[in-house]
């Protein structure tokens, strides 16, 4: 039994390493790094993490990353729960077909659609702003949300919709009033699969902004390549991305399996 | 049984008209691209197949494809019996369960450019924790920069720290869906720890497998951000994957056309892939 929990335990170790490493390093000044090698900080500062609080440019990555984010998230939830409903209760015309076309665009390659998506937005003026990104962000995260929400929708039982409709509820009040609460989990995990892959994507993030909302990933390759590699400040940019994620991957600790299963276990 | 209604298209509409802009609009721009020749100035003239042929002939294009074959290939030999063996040795309640799960399922929420600047840090020769481990206390000789060896075993090993855990959930959710009586069962008839593996716990993790394996393919198969920021396709064109090459083209290049005709072969075998592994795994089940 012991050996047993050394197998998980060694490879949260594995994976705690690099994080460490990240951390540990943004909290060291630059002469300390270029110095050599050292296991833990020995003079601490929390210089590299002032300047990304008082330089627009930095916290403006923060912001408009979380801006973009948030809009994919309520976009493609919100049209994917009617969708995913019709899918989990009806029968129609092209169903099967609709659904293994949205899977194909979670296939595709983000670099295939990087130029093509540049003219589109350029060409629809939304080139450089945040529902640009958004937008664009649907293509492989709506097809996931409807994914998920129909693998928790179909475990609930149609006579849940029968009974209300034979007590005389109305379509739209059934689903918010009875519905929805009853699948409350799925929304949750299709939210933070929603946020997951939004907030991890950089190509078209990138590709699609310029100015107005460069997304942070954007701000950190700036700086890797004109400010002559300042490791420290990289490192204090890097460990701030991990925080969000960190934050509400807590709140969906106990559905995150059923989530990755596609609602199907 | 569920009930025949047409009016479920308007339920689907949204999706359908989002999912179309993005996806539809882009393609036809790749398809235009991939039948024309420009010379700038949006003059374009019809050029027929010859990108496609172009491309399927050139040895850049195989050379890509072969690292990328072997890349998906190592990716899936490695997470996926790893992850279904951490997933097996993993409690199954206790306190150790929530921690479990939020810390192996931490680096999947890292943004892919970060994931690649970690691993840089982390593998710098003189000042990187692993390279310094390797070099100064190991006395083994790395250098991501300088030897393609190293450079393949550090993506690869950056592949397995950022995704095995997507394997670990997947086959734990499997896992823990199996009712104690199956167990208890298999006790009574004095079942070896094989033989619950091998009739008991994997055809339940079978569902779950599929997605994994799924899943695993489609995304080490268009991996583009992360080794890209690691190596940039180095050392020379070492760790060229398939996307870093065709970004190179269309991006670097401006070579629209063969870079339109590469995407579209590309996502082909994407495609092509993904429904074979689809239909082999969904095959087994319907025999059994």
């Amino acid at each position: 039994m012991r050996m047993k929990s050394l197998v998980p335990a060694l490879y949260i170790l594995f994976l705690m390493l690099p994080i460490y490493w990240l951390v540990a390093m943004s909290f060291k000044t630059t002469n300390e790094i270029l110095a050599g090698f050292t296991l833990f900080p020995q003079t601490w500062t929390l210089a590299n993490y002032i300047e990304i609080f008082t330089d627009p440019t930095w916290y403006w990555g923060y912001i408009n990353s979380i801006i973009y984010v948030t809009l994919n998230t309520v976009i493609s939830v919100l049209v994917a729960l009617p969708a995913a409903y019709a899918f989990s209760r009806y029968s129609f015309v092209g169903d099967k077909q609709l659904f293994f076309w949205l899977l194909t665009n979670r296939m595709a390659p983000a670099a295939v659609f990087a130029l093509p998506f540049f003219q589109l937005y350029s060409a629809v003026g939304l080139f450089d702003t945040h529902i640009a990104v958004a937008l664009a962000h649907c293509l492989f995260n709506i097809p996931l949300a409807v994914w998920i929400l129909e693998g928790f929708m179909s475990g609930v039982p149609k006579e849940l919709d029968e009974t209300a409709y034979v007590d005389g509820y109305s379509f739209p009040r059934f689903f918010a009033t009875i519905f929805l609460p009853a699948i409350k989990s799925g929304v949750g995990v299709a939210a933070f699969f929603c946020f997951m892959f939004s907030w991890v994507e950089m190509l078209l993030s990138k590709t699609l902004t310029a100015v107005e909302a460069k997304p942070i990933a954007a701000v950190m390759t700036r700086t890797a390549s004109s400010a002559g590699y300042e490791l420290g400040l990289l490192a204090a940019a890097g460990t701030l991305t991990i925080i969000p994620g960190a934050i509400v991957i807590y709140f969906v600790r106990n559905y995150i399996a059923k989530g990755f299963a596609l609602g199907r276990v | 049984m569920k009930t025949q209604n047409q009016r479920a298209w308007l339920f689907v509409t949204p999706v359908l008209f989002l999912v179309a802009f993005n996806a539809l609009i882009p393609m036809m721009t790749v398809v235009n691209y991939s039948v024309q020749e420009t010379f700038g100035d949006n003059l374009f003239f019809w050029q027929g197949l010859d990108w496609f042929e172009q491309v399927l002939k050139s040895e850049r294009f195989h050379n890509a494809l072969g690292r990328q074959f072997f890349f998906t290939f190592m990716i899936l030999i490695i997470e996926v019996p790893l992850g279904i063996a951490i997933a097996l040795a993993m409690p199954k309640k206790g306190p150790w369960v929530p921690f479990c799960l939020v810390t192996m399922a931490l680096p999947m929420l890292i943004p892919w450019n970060v994931v690649g600047a970690m691993w840089n840090i982390f593998t710098l020769p003189d000042i990187g924790l692993l390279g310094y481990t390797m070099n100064h206390v190991l006395g083994i000789s790395y250098d991501m920069t300088q030897d393609p060896v190293a450079a393949w075993v550090t993506i690869i090993v950056m592949d397995v720290w950022h995704w095995t855990s997507l394997v670990v959930l997947l086959a734990y959710a499997g896992l823990v869906s199996i009712p104690n009586a199956y167990y208890q069962a298999a006790e009574i008839d004095g079942a070896s720890n094989w033989a619950v593996f091998r009739f008991i716990q994997l055809p339940k993790m079978k569902t779950v497998l599929t997605i994994a394996v799924l899943l695993r393919f489609m995304d080490s198969f268009n991996i583009y951000t992360e080794p890209f920021v690691l190596t940039g396709g180095g050392p020379g064109n070492s760790t060229t994957l398939l996307s870093i090459d065709l970004v190179k083209i269309a991006l670097g290049q401006f070579d629209l056309g063969p870079a339109a005709a590469m995407s579209l072969i590309y996502f082909a075998i994407t495609l092509f892939a993904s429904w074979l592994f689809y239909t082999l795994m969904t095959l087994n089940d319907n025999k059994s």
